[in-house]
């Protein structure tokens, strides 16, 4: 290995360091800290993280694959308009969506308004569901989550539908044995990818919960570190939320073994869409209309209404200070990782040697591990630097620093870069794959040296996929919650925080405005995939 | 005028493989060259250290009197002056295509850039198509405009990498002519890899046959043909059967009889294998020689029967496309060796 090589793997080990924190106090476990975990949390926390994992594996696969297949079969009227507006709900955090859900149901919304003023009955005399609960918080990640499945599902179907399902149908199976026996089968692989997103989002998730009141690791880490100071225990807990992310990644890995093998060449023939008319296609349009109604038309409808109320916040020189802040910090975030997925990127085209490439996966991992436990892992290494630079600065020149990382910007964008570059990288990666090596070896033969190569073919073939990756981890940033609650500098706020914060002190038409802000950048990704969704459509004759 | 590509002994090893072993062949200024062989077999290797890409780890390349590569001297790709096509053509996507005809001569004034992206573009029958961009374009268009983008510099060599073998079989037939044309028009001398002999006849002035590494031959297709120099080149090159016999006073014995022929005068007896194409076999029906058709199958143009000797030993023929024969028919044959090619039986199929 040479010295840029060396350095390249360096810095990829350094984006896994929280991880290999956390990892590494699995193997160091404190049996009398665990034992009282145990004792006391663990149980609750597992209990709920399973009740969670299968409600939500089991929502999302329905109304994923359900609206996938309607979507990919069927012509009924506003399936085209319906399969973009499908994936609106990826703009939409999950806290936030509970917050408006908890707007509209609680005692004080105007459901339960419209409840008691139909029946004439008062608070307490008439039963209404719970949003914040456990089945409350299934609900909002039902309906937040599903469009991963639904994506990923929507594309299997797409690609196989022409042959495997027609010969089906030729060897005399009806629509619904093609179904259940072939096209769900084959779209198996796909949808254990979308279903497994979505879990580990589940995982990941922070706001709902302790909004909510359920809870769970993410909460429980949370409490331990801020409530009770106890770092090993947050450290503890957060390896064993770790460790059910990696069984769900185990779990992915084992269902998608033998994907490769359904995994036709695609572009076969664009697939038959059957009309369907009367009640078939009225069927068809609720499966498609629900989903969209509960996940995105009902909470942004709430969210306007709140940002209307407060019409006042807007006109405050802080609500825009705080937007101008997050946004900067969110650029800042996506200009590190993309300039760090390039130089990974580019490292691994020209050496892919074994120990870079695995390096390079450790750093590509953030995305799997949950912010709150990046935080945590982040924290322990942070402190400890800190100290010894203080201690040196302190000997050197009798002068005390202060803390140069830990509660710092630097340490913010330090987790931004380890939960985001994954999603930079593969940004980066699809576009660099498109510039084959055999147009290096072209650009060579006509004389080009590698600067000219770099300018003119590289850097116009990468503007696109540069500029996706900076948007997305710009979005990114914008909506993650737990990692910057516990790494922000004292008095920093984000708009998601803010959000947050609002709801928390139960002021939650406060939070209108800055959630608003945060769908209204969060919409930008979603038109984009849709519009790239729409031309890979049309490329394959759709 | 002096050879102007020059393979001395080359070896070259590919992380710990050897992937091509003391190879070598020269090419004439003007001429096309060929080399065909199954995947795998180490000829795009060759073409890349031809065109710097890789080092060579023993011998010598020379281009026109130069040595440009050698254990101790790598030119690099830049400066070897050679062009080169690629398999999936490696158009650049974001530029048009006069765009990417201009890539390799941008250092020419303005003017006769211009004019010699619209002589190449009237050379391809591609005028008019400046603007376009490469994915509005058929496969067969894309092929044409990165052979002009390669022809554009004027490089002294032309190294083509199984050119056509993304395109369907009609289209390759027509292309590689087109291609051949072009080179010859412009001059450049050429080397050719591909797996598919049709595109080595149609185009080649001299070919050969790599297998693990070596070059079995080097020739003028006719004599690849006819006269193959090794039982791997007579069975990779055309249809063909090898039958046993035995050299006897110098005199071929076998499932056909005793055969006399000016080609096995002074040959030592032996047993041995020997080359029978589809036209060394004559239907003839008052032929007193039969055989019984076994296998049928259209050719268009012609039937290809497989027909079964006395022996039981099967052989190709060929038969016109009108009156066809069944199968299970008895026929009468004559045969016909304009060149009969025999091969030692006892010694090794594979080169070492």
């Amino acid at each position: 290995m040479n010295r840029g090589t060396l350095l390249l793997f360096a810095v990829a080990v350094l984006i896994g360091l929280p991880l290999i924190v956390v990892a590494l106090s699995l193997l160091n476990p404190q049996w009398d800290i665990l034992y009282h975990l145990w004792q006391t949390v663990i149980p609750e926390y597992i209990g709920h993280s399973l009740i969670l994992l299968f409600a939500v594996g089991f929502g999302v696969t329905l109304l994923g694959v359900s609206t996938a297949w309607c979507i990919s079969q069927y012509d009924f009227p506003g399936w085209r308009w319906l399969s973009w507006a499908l994936l609106l709900p990826l703009a939409m955090p999950a806290y936030i969506t509970a917050y408006t859900y908890t707007g509209l149901l609680d005692y004080a919304g105007p459901v339960q308004g419209l409840v008691r003023d139909i029946f004439s009955v008062n608070i307490g005399e008439y039963w209404f569901p719970q949003i914040r609960s456990l089945s409350g918080a299934i609900f909002v990640l039902c309906i937040v989550l599903y469009p991963y499945v639904y994506l990923i599902t929507r594309a299997a179907f797409m690609q196989q539908s022409t042959t495997a399902f027609e010969s089906a149908k030729t060897l005399g199976a009806g629509s619904l044995r093609s179904f259940w026996k072939v096209a769900l089968p084959l779209a198996r692989p796909a949808i254990a990818t979308g279903v497994t997103l979505a879990l580990m989002e589940t995982l990941a998730d922070y706001g709902t919960m302790e909004y909510f009141g359920v809870t769970v690791f993410t909460t429980g880490i949370f409490r331990t570190w801020y409530g009770i100071g106890d770092a090993q225990g947050a450290l503890q807990l957060s390896a064993l939320l770790l460790m059910f992310v990696i069984i769900l990644i185990m779990v992915e890995r084992y269902s998608r073994r033998r994907a490769r093998f359904y995994q036709q060449r695609s572009a076969t023939r664009p697939p038959q869409r059957r009309p369907l008319s009367g009640w078939r296609a009225a069927v068809a349009s609720l499966i498609c209309w629900l989903p969209v109604v509960l996940g995105f038309a009902i909470p942004a409808a709430q969210l306007l209404w709140w940002s209307i109320q407060k019409s006042d916040i807007w006109q405050q020189s802080a609500f825009w200070i705080l937007t101008f802040n997050t946004l900067w910090l969110g650029l800042l975030a996506a200009l590190i990782t993309v300039a760090l997925a390039l130089w990974l990127a580019y490292g691994r085209r020209r050496h892919p040697t074994r120990p870079l490439r695995a390096a390079i996966s450790l750093a590509g991992m953030g995305y799997a591990i949950p912010g709150i436990v990046i935080a945590v892992g982040l924290l322990s290494p942070l402190a400890w630097i800190d100290n010894q630079l203080i201690t040196i600065s302190e000997w050197l020149f009798d002068f005390n620093p202060g803390l140069l990382f830990s509660g710092t910007v630097m340490a913010l964008l330090f987790a931004y870069s380890v939960r985001f570059l994954s999603v930079s990288l593969q940004t980066v990666n699809s576009g660099l794959e498109q510039i084959t090596p055999q147009m290096d070896d072209s650009a060579r033969t006509l004389g080009a040296s590698g600067k000219r190569i770099l300018w003119r073919i590289h850097l116009p073939l990468l503007r696109s996929p540069l500029l996706a990756a900076l948007i997305l981890v710009l979005v990114d940033v914008m909506k993650e919650l737990p990692a910057t609650l516990v790494l922000r500098p004292f008095d920093f706020n984000t708009l998601a925080v803010r959000a947050f914060e609002m709801a928390s002190d139960e002021r939650l038409a406060d939070a209108g405005p800055p959630a608003l802000m945060i769908v209204v950048v969060g919409l930008i990704p979603v038109i984009m995939l849709s519009r790239a969704l729409r031309s890979n459509s049309l490329k394959t004759g759709e | 005028m002096s050879t102007l590509l020059n393979i001395d002994a080359v070896s070259i090893q590919l992380s710990g493989d050897l992937i091509v072993d003391r190879l070598g062949l020269s090419l004439e200024p003007g001429d096309i060259g060929c080399l065909l062989g199954p995947s795998g077999c180490g000829k795009t290797t060759l073409l890349r250290a031809i065109a710097g890409f890789i080092p060579v780890s023993q011998g010598n390349i020379q281009l026109h009197g130069k040595t440009v590569s050698s254990e101790r001297t790598q030119w690099p790709t830049e400066q070897r002056q050679v062009g080169m096509m690629f398999q999936d053509f490696s158009l650049f996507p974001h530029l048009t295509v006069g765009d990417n005809i201009r890539f390799g001569i941008n250092r020419l004034p303005k003017k006769q850039q211009e004019e010699r992206i619209s002589e190449l573009l009237v050379r391809i029958g591609l005028n008019g198509y400046q603007n376009r961009y490469p994915h509005e374009l058929s496969g067969g268009q894309q092929q044409r405009v990165a052979l002009a983008r390669a022809l554009a510099p004027k490089p002294k060599l032309m190294l083509l990498d199984e050119p056509f073998s993304s395109l369907d079989a009609e289209l390759r037939e027509v292309l590689a002519h087109d291609v051949r044309r072009l080179l010859k028009e412009e001059g450049i001398t050429a080397l050719l890899v591909t797996h598919d002999q049709q595109e080595a006849f149609a185009m080649a002035d001299k070919a050969g046959v790599m297998y693990s590494g070596q070059l079995l031959q080097w020739e003028t297709p006719y004599a690849l043909y006819h006269q193959p120099t090794h039982q791997l080149v007579a069975d990779f090159i055309g249809r063909g059967i090898l039958l046993n016999g035995e050299i006897k006073d110098q005199k071929l014995h076998c499932a056909f009889g005793i055969i006399e022929h000016q080609q096995l005068h002074g040959k030592p007896d032996m047993s041995v294998n020997f080359l029978v194409r589809p036209d060394d076999i004559l239907i003839n029906n008052d032929s007193s020689m039969k055989a019984s058709v076994v296998g049928c199958g259209f050719r268009g143009s012609h039937y290809l029967y497989t027909l079964e000797l006395t022996d039981t030993s099967h052989v190709l023929a060929v038969g016109p496309s009108h009156q066809p024969l069944k199968t299970g028919e008895q026929i009468g044959i004559d045969i016909d060796f304009d060149h009969l090619v025999v091969f030692d039986s006892s010694l090794c199929e594979l080169p070492d």
